[in-house]
């Protein structure tokens, strides 16, 4: 049964692949917007000859890391404090519900003046975007805590720090790592978002240079490599996820965000 | 009326103390990144104008609610048939993995190319960009229909197009909500950077044109305007949510009582 | 004349990844109608795949199901089904009255006599007053009178129900059997009723059929002599009660063994000799 789904998968990326090969030969679309495989493949096997390439690709990446790293910390502290601390949740709750669904592009402008082009502008825009994920997450998990635990572990006499440690983290756990899951693609958006509109160096400008020096097939090549990227971080988030989690046999619906 | 009282208190506790902290710390402010709030409020009207609002910010709207409408029927559509049967998703699971993972403003100069600069690149971008996580949650959803309820409406005679509608698009109904909740910010995205790009109207547009012209309270109103939308749009989700999905947080509140 | 419901020489194969699991061998029986008749069995003794062989729901390997003299290849207009899982049977996001109106909407009927019939069936259950409620603030005994209210809304020549009351507490459960028995008795309705409980089966049917363990034969059929007026109180302490479910308790004890009692065979229809 697996056996015959992963041909059937093969024989489908196959068949997509053949696709975009066939569909700009015959002509269905121009060969100048849409370059069959063959030629982004080779475009894509040259670009990994290419320096140049690998430090945009490093670039990407460390602004990827390094933003999702803040809004995970940033999410987490800010999560446990707003539910141990008593009254800071409802007094956040209207704030939280504000800011939150602001779109984090909308502090481009904002980022190109005060840091132009650098690392920090890219952060500003990644960290805004993910840490929301974090903190809602953490919020629901903390909610989420079985009370007869929660009062077992206050008729036993611990303390604050400890009911953190042996009560309230393990019980949210598994939204945390949902929420790292979700910020992890969030960050690789708004990182290539960053770099595309803003400048910043990376994938994101490099794929920009492309376009505007008529370079389709480099292009496509880039776009292929951001999405296997996507497609590493996600199957990698799952996997962390998922074991992470191998104790925990709650079925949990995933909270929508 | 004592407890509504300190409810209305906690609301808007916070967001006056976190107002007046900005009004205080920026007035007088001679940065000129960070202009007193004093001032952005009373460049605010100046610039938002009835006029503004009808060349900026309804094409902005528009094309946003374009986009999105497409996608979201699309992938519904699309998700329905590909997680009803097996071999259809077995066949599409790894390249619709990878096109969902690819970060959909990339998607803006591959459609430039295509489409130009004009609305229909901007609707197109935003419908690609929504429609996979639509699709991947329909998916989920459709595939994951109790088999109890699949036979009880087979012995019951509900088939085709009845199914769908009664059965298999309600019980999936919480994770496409799900997926249009993810695509939704995915949109607004698209929307500001697209017209970013290019364009000579709407939000992003103005917002950057602002930046561009060192128009730095205009900008900010920009950004107070842009995070308003986010929240309406958020608000108005919401709303249709709770009444779509009513029968669904009734479900597992009831599920949480009685575990 | 036609039995209203005929099963002959009905045989059902799961084959999948390899496996081979013959779940039902050779099940022959008839109910006729307007019969309640209860269908008991060791559990996992493939009670579930013989009604949803009857229901259309599966396919048979060999042998047929006729429904009032015609075969049925699919779930049949004539027939309702009502579910152990009455809370995975019921739409959560519909009402009470809408869960009933459903299978109607199918059927092709004017508005007010859908609505007549979903008013109908909701009083013979006791739950007119659930109809604008949603399945999930109901109990689950409640749950399960409006899965009944939906079948009986249909209006069945045949109703099947597969071990209805598996997942209800006692007094509930009780109280379910005698609703199934007095809409049984006003409704005139062919019942075929599927329980692992000797109990239920005997105070239920007017005839048990007896089925062996998986792969599943007709171990024996009974009639069940006691009297059409039940009630939980005096008829379970009847001694007559007693001999049938001992009876019928020793049947299924042979069967889980896989032999016959060779002096306790009977012909089918029979009834056991008083001891």
């Amino acid at each position: 049964m697996r056996g015959l789904n992963t041909a059937l998968g093969a024989a489908g990326l196959a068949a997509f692949l053949a696709l975009g090969e066939v569909v700009p030969r015959v002509g269905i679309v121009k060969e100048a917007y849409f370059p069959p495989t063959s030629r982004i493949a080779s475009a894509f096997w040259d670009e990994l000859q290419d320096g140049a390439f690998w430090s945009a690709l490093d670039d990407t990446l460390t602004g990827w890391a390094l933003g999702l790293a803040i809004a995970v910390g940033a999410g987490i502290v800010v999560g446990v404090l707003l539910s141990v601390v008593p009254y800071l949740r409802e007094a956040t709750a209207s704030t939280i519900e504000f800011l939150r669904p602001i779109p984090s592009v909308a502090l481009i402008p904002l980022a190109v003046l005060l840091y132009g082009t650098e690392l920090r502008s890219v952060l500003l825009l990644v960290v805004y975007a993910s840490f929301w994920q974090i903190l809602i997450q953490v919020l629901y998990g903390v909610q989420d805590v079985d009370p007869v635990a929660e009062e077992t572990a206050r008729s036993y006499g611990l303390g604050t720090w400890a009911r953190v440690r042996h009560v309230l983290w393990p019980s949210a756990l598994p939204y945390v790592m949902t929420g790292v899951r979700l910020a992890a693609a969030v960050a690789l958006i708004l990182t290539i978002t960053a770099e595309l509109v803003i400048g910043a160096p990376g994938l994101g400008a490099t794929i920009m240079v492309a376009q505007t020096s008529q370079a389709v097939p480099e292009m496509y090549a880039l776009i292929v490599v951001t999405g296997l990227l996507g497609l590493l971080i996600n199957v990698g988030a799952r996997t962390v996820e998922r074991r992470a989690l191998a104790w925990h046999q709650s079925v949990r619906g995933e909270v929508a965000v | 009326m004592r407890r509504a009282l300190i409810r209305l208190l906690f609301v808007v506790a916070l967001p006056a103390v976190l107002l007046s902290v900005w009004w205080l710390a920026s007035d007088g402010s001679t940065n000129v990144f960070w202009p007193p709030l004093r001032t952005i409020l009373r460049t605010f009207p100046d610039v938002w104008t009835a006029h503004r609002f009808t060349t900026d910010v309804v094409p902005s709207i528009l094309r946003l609610t374009a986009g999105y409408a497409t996608a979201a029927v699309v992938g519904v559509a699309l998700g329905t048939v590909i997680g009803s049967y097996r071999r259809v998703r077995a066949v599409c699971e790894p390249v619709l993995e990878f096109l969902r993972a690819v970060p959909p403003p990339v998607l803006v100069p591959v459609i430039m190319l295509f489409a130009g600069i004009g609305d229909t690149m901007k609707i197109v971008v935003i419908t690609s960009g929504c429609v996979w996580p639509v699709l991947l949650n329909t998916v989920e959803g459709v595939r994951a229909v109790d088999p109890v309820m699949k036979e009880t409406a087979l012995s019951y005679g509900i088939t085709g197009a009845a199914r769908l509608r009664t059965l298999v698009l309600r019980s999936a109904s919480p994770q496409i909500f799900t997926g249009l909740r993810q695509a939704l910010s995915i949109g607004i995205i698209l929307m500001v950077i697209s017209e970013m790009f290019a364009g000579t109207d709407g939000l992003g547009y103005t917002v950057v044109q602002f930046q561009r012209s060192f128009a730095v309270p205009d900008m900010w109103t920009g950004i107070l305007v842009l995070g308003m939308l986010g929240f309406l749009l958020s608000v108005v989700f919401q709303v249709v949510e709770r009444r779509v999905l009513g029968w669904y947080h009734g479900l597992r509140a009831a599920a949480r009582r009685t575990p | 004349m036609h039995a209203q419901l005929d099963v002959s020489g009905l045989h059902k194969v799961y084959e999948g990844s390899g496996r081979h699991v013959e779940a039902v061998r050779d099940l022959t029986f008839t109910v006729d109608a307007g019969e309640l008749v209860c269908l008991v069995g060791p559990s996992g003794c493939g009670k579930t795949t013989l009604l949803k062989c009857m229901g259309g729901l599966l396919t048979p390997t060999a042998g047929e199901v006729l429904l009032g003299g015609r075969k049925v290849s699919g779930p049949p207009p004539g027939m309702a089904f009502v579910f152990q899982e009455y809370g995975r049977s019921l739409f959560p996001w519909m009402r009470v009255g809408e869960n009933v109106e459903l299978p109607l909407k199918q059927k092709d009927l004017s508005k007010a006599r859908r609505r007549e019939l979903v008013a109908d069936a909701l009083e013979s259950v006791g739950l007119t007053e659930a109809a604008g409620a949603y399945p999930w603030q109901l109990s689950g005994g409640m749950q399960q009178r409006v899965a009944i209210a939906r079948a009986l809304a249909y209006e069945p020549e045949v109703l099947l129900m597969d071990e209805p009351f598996a997942a209800v507490d006692a007094q509930t459960r009780a109280d379910l059997e005698d609703l199934v028995r007095g809409l049984w008795r006003e409704r005139g309705i062919t019942i075929l009723f599927v329980t692992h409980d000797i109990d239920e089966a005997v105070y239920l049917g007017e005839r048990v059929v007896v089925l062996s363990a998986s792969p599943t034969v007709v171990q024996e059929q009974l009639k069940v002599d006691l009297p059409v007026e039940r009630d939980q109180l005096h008829t379970r302490v009847s001694p007559r009660f007693a001999e049938l479910r001992t009876h019928v308790y020793e049947q299924i004890q042979a069967a889980k063994r896989g032999t016959l009692p060779v002096q306790d065979r009977l012909t089918p229809s029979d009834t056991p000799p008083l001891r």
